[in-house]
């Protein structure tokens, strides 16, 4: 293969005579037509991924701007939301997601350097822990059924005291005092459609992403990827990274709000 | 013909591990009073360990001009996005100001 590229890259200037004459044998399997190297091919990849993921990023954006301004409007509310979630579940999945974007690293390296078992294993890790990711993800969304958090006509939200505070009334309890009951339920109801959107269309990305990863590790098992071609790894790793970049914004915005009060 | 860089094992387990202690610091950092610098303090974090993600795990450091061009727009993108829209609802009117301005 590397003989080949020698003999391609002598005839950089080579006309059509000559291209039609190395045709066949002069290059990768996966070099497309329309690309001259491998590199070129590679780095048409790369940047196309990136101009998906800008998309995703705006997609992502409109809800973070969703966020922001009903968090200003109604701080008290996302506060006291906020606090009624469970820290060490969305602790222990950003310690998982964060773990599966290193096997994916690993995996990307492990097929640069044409390590085809490893790149399975490092595949296979990656999947293991995304779908861990996911099985806390359903423990959290039952918790919120079971506490009638998940907006809709059986919504219920009481300030419910922590573990730090008495049995007090809520208009003991800091800022909280100036909002009834109905308004703390009407306010907070918008921070659980945002954090059910959010961690939703989160989740779905991840069921993406594992469905995918899946065909990837299929197709490294049978041995299609090489040193030289392995763009389909390489590209779910920057989706997969992604996902993981999303979710280290949300674990703060939406489980750390006003946490020491 | 490897124009492709291979980042060193090391360099995936440090950066993991600097994301690992950043996680750490954002929740500790959330039970401290820093008035209005609590948000600012996280969303640093969270800012610090996505361009280590991007620059390490997405390989964008050695990646082509073109491709960190395009990193950077997404992101502009967005503050453009932000800026119209806050600009849009603090012009609305009443019914769309923050309660507590109405």
């Amino acid at each position: 293969m590397s003989d080949a590229h020698v003999h391609a890259a002598a005839h950089p200037l080579a006309d059509g005579h000559g291209l039609a004459a190395d045709h066949g044998h002069a290059h990768h399997p996966a070099l497309q037509h329309h690309f001259e190297t491998m590199s070129q091919q590679r780095e048409a990849g790369v940047l196309g991924m990136w101009v998906f993921l800008l998309t995703e990023v705006l997609f992502f954006g409109g809800l973070f701007f969703a966020y922001t301004l009903y968090r200003s409007w109604y701080f008290d509310a996302f506060a006291a939301a906020s606090k009624s979630i469970e820290i060490l579940p969305g602790l222990i999945n950003t310690v998982v997601l964060i773990a599966s974007s290193l096997t994916m690293a690993l995996s990307v390296r492990a097929s640069q350097t044409n390590q085809r078992k490893a790149t399975v294993n490092w595949l296979l890790a990656t999947i293991v822990l995304g779908t861990v990711f996911l099985g806390i993800k359903v423990y959290e969304y039952a918790d919120k059924f079971a506490h009638h958090h998940v907006p809709g006509a059986s919504f219920q939200f009481a300030h419910v005291p922590g573990p730090g505070e008495a049995h007090e009334e809520p208009a003991a309890v800091g800022h909280v005092t100036t909002m009834g009951p109905d308004e703390l339920e009407r306010t907070t109801q918008l921070f659980f459609s945002l954090y059910f959107v959010m961690t939703g269309l989160h989740a779905l990305h991840m069921i993406v992403g594992i469905v995918i990863l899946f065909i990837i590790t299929w197709m490294a098992h049978k041995g299609r990827f090489d040193s030289e071609w392995h763009a389909p790894v390489e590209m779910t790793g920057l989706y997969w990274h992604f996902v993981d970049i999303v979710w280290i914004f949300l674990f703060p915005l939406l489980y750390l709000v006003e946490r020491h009060n | 013909m490897s124009s492709v860089h291979v980042s060193p094992l090391k360099v995936y387990f440090g950066i993991f591990g600097a994301l690992m202690v950043l996680s750490a610091i954002t929740v500790g950092a959330a039970f401290i009073n820093l008035g209005s610098l609590n948000p600012v303090v996280a969303l640093t974090i969270a800012v610090i360990k996505a361009t280590l993600v991007i620059l390490f795990f997405m390989h964008v450091k050695y990646s082509s001009r073109l491709t960190k061009i395009t990193v950077v727009m997404s992101f502009f993108f967005v503050a453009i996005l932000f800026a119209e829209m806050f600009m849009d609802y603090s012009t609305r009117g009443l019914p769309y100001l923050p309660p507590s301005l109405r």
